[in-house]
């Protein structure tokens, strides 16, 4: 029985590695794809071209054109770097900020903890979609705009796992010795919380990669991110839709790449939480 | 001569539906401890041994009485003197596979003491450290590991090792043993009756293994329910 369990397990971890390489080396794809964008496509992306316009795939064209006689290859390519710039730089900014504001509160306890956990109830009261709807609606269309809608809204989910590792992590005998030692505060968050909150980090910080592109493109389709001409998938795929009876493939290749860039990071994501050393972790860890 | 005192020592906790519950972890607590002498302190499970060890090193507030340390109030301390306070007294804790930061490796655990109170130039880290490593007699190749490669003994000698870096007069030390198995525990105890006499350490030993107690102390103190109640 034990074995079996044994086995069972070994097979589990192979399969999840497995996923986690290739979702890793789609991530990798992605990244030189997003860098050698302008080697890479056959075609400006911009350049319109009314006499080729709704083609279907063919061999100049690979994936066929747009409406406006563009290269839907091309566009998708240089696509790559709008949603991976957005998802790193949101991503970047919530981690920083939400990790500190999970170990102060966590650490301090008392009432900077309260308003800090009070501001995350009150973010995460509304549905993450509506309030960066709403804060995009406000600022207006624009790529730093969708970072800041994505950020004022992605930050809360760090908050809330850095705090509880640290509320766990503060009782430990290191940490008292740390005092005893009479280190800093500072100096106890810095050298001892932040290096063992570091893993769960990661995990979700890749995770969250994906939620931020969705809600990025989720904005764009709405309108209300990234504005044509600009190749960006979202608005590609709300500018496909009209013609979705005749010409699928001006939809189908924008939903196909934010799919798989997203299940990319997920398993990914999912991979790394799993290859967490978990000797180092096994007091701290506390999945969620 | 005595070196640390502690009078009407008092700890409440207050807890349960509007903090109407009172828990005395500590209640009236009077101990001295004599330089270069150890002290017991013995009692059953939750009788307030820890509470009277953080209360001393200044990691808890006391709800009352006084800590007199080389003739000095430290009771209130605060800032830099406090600061000064962890290089003259430190603890040692009951686990030490907890009581290493996972992820520092020893040779960096080791030398932190030295690093905060900024007693050691970088030069010279690798000499003291040899140094330190040599008295409590730890392999020179663990230095580069984390803490979860090593065993339960050599993790104790390693957090021995660290507050020895700062030269304390006096050490905590909360059941050190009782996580290790008894011949690794003879070593341990042999390593700190050693220290003693080379360098005059007084220890407050805590424990509730009355053997191990009376082998290392001069005096006992029995603490039951946050009173000391008999004196050996
Ligand atoms: N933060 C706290 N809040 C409320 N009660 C506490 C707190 N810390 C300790 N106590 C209580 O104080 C009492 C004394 O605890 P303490 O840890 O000092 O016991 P101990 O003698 O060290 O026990 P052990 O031998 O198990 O280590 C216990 O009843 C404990 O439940
Ligand atoms: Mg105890």
């Amino acid at each position: 029985m034990k074995i079996l369990n044994n086995e069972i397990n070994i097979l589990k971890e192979a399969g999840n590695n497995r996923m986690a390489a290739i979702g890793g080396a789609i991530v990798i794809m992605l990244t030189l794809i997003a860098i050698l964008a302008s080697l890479l496509s056959p075609h400006d992306p911009f350049e319109q071209k009314l006499e080729n316009r709704l083609l279907n795939p063919c061999f100049e064209y690979p994936f066929g054109t747009d409406d406006l006689g563009r290269c839907i290859f091309s566009r998708l390519i240089f696509g790559t770097r709008y949603s991976l710039a957005i998802g790193v730089t949101v991503v970047g900014i919530t981690a920083l900020v939400g990790t500190s504001l999970g170990i102060v509160s966590g650490y301090s306890r008392g009432i900077i903890d309260e308003i800090i956990m009070r501001i995350v109830d009150i973010v995460l009261a509304f549905p993450g979609i509506i309030l960066a709807l709403v804060i995009a609606g406000i600022l207006g269309p624009s790529f730093l705009n969708v970072v800041i809608a994505l950020s004022l809204t992605h930050w809360p989910a760090y908050t809330r796992l850095v705090r509880g590792l640290t509320l766990t992590l503060r009782e430990m005998d290191f940490i008292e010795g740390a005092k005893a030692l009479r280190a800093s505060n500072i100096y106890i968050m810095r050298r001892h919380i932040l290096p063992n909150c570091i893993n769960p980090i990661i995990v979700l910080a890749t995770l969250d990669i994906a939620h931020a592109i969705i809600f990025a493109t989720a904005l764009s389709f709405l309108g209300l991110g990234i504005q044509p001409p600009t190749p960006e998938w979202g608005s590609m795929l709300k500018a496909g839709i009209p013609y979705f009876r005749i010409s699928p493939h001006l939809t189908f290749f924008p939903g196909t790449a934010i799919m798989v860039t997203v299940l990319a990071f997920n398993f990914l994501g999912d991979g790394l939480r799993d290859m967490i050393d978990p000797k180092i972790n096994e007091n701290i860890l506390v999945s969620e | 001569m005595t070196l640390l005192s502690i009078k009407n020592l008092k700890k409440y906790y207050f807890c349960g539906l509007f903090n109407k519950k009172e828990i005395r972890a500590v209640d009236g607590v009077d101990l001295e401890i004599k330089s270069g002498r150890t002290l017991g302190l013995v009692g059953n499970s939750g009788c307030g041994k820890t509470t009277v060890a953080k209360i001393i090193l200044r990691l808890i507030e006391p709800t009352d009485g006084r800590i007199i340390f080389k003739e000095k109030d430290i009771t209130k301390l605060r800032g830099r003197e406090l600061k000064n306070l962890g290089q003259e007294m430190q603890i040692i804790f009951q686990n030490p596979e907890t009581s290493l930061n996972p992820r520092m490796k020893i040779y960096d655990a080791i030398l932190e003491p030295l690093r905060i109170h900024k007693l050691c130039s970088t030069d010279k880290e690798y000499e003291k450290i040899l140094k330190l490593i040599e008295i409590v007699n730890l392999n020179q190749e663990l230095l580069f590991r984390y803490p979860h490669e090593l065993s339960g003994g050599q993790l104790q000698r390693v957090v021995i090792a660290r507050i020895l870096s700062l030269n304390p007069k006096f050490i905590v030390a909360d059941e050190v043993t009782s996580m290790l198995d008894p011949l690794v525990q003879a070593q341990i105890l042999n390593l700190m009756k050693d220290l003693q006499e080379k360098l005059g350490i007084s220890y407050l030993f805590i424990s509730h293994d009355m053997d191990v107690v009376e082998w290392m102390s001069d005096e006992i103190a029995v603490m039951d329910e946050g009173k000391i109640v008999d004196w050996k």
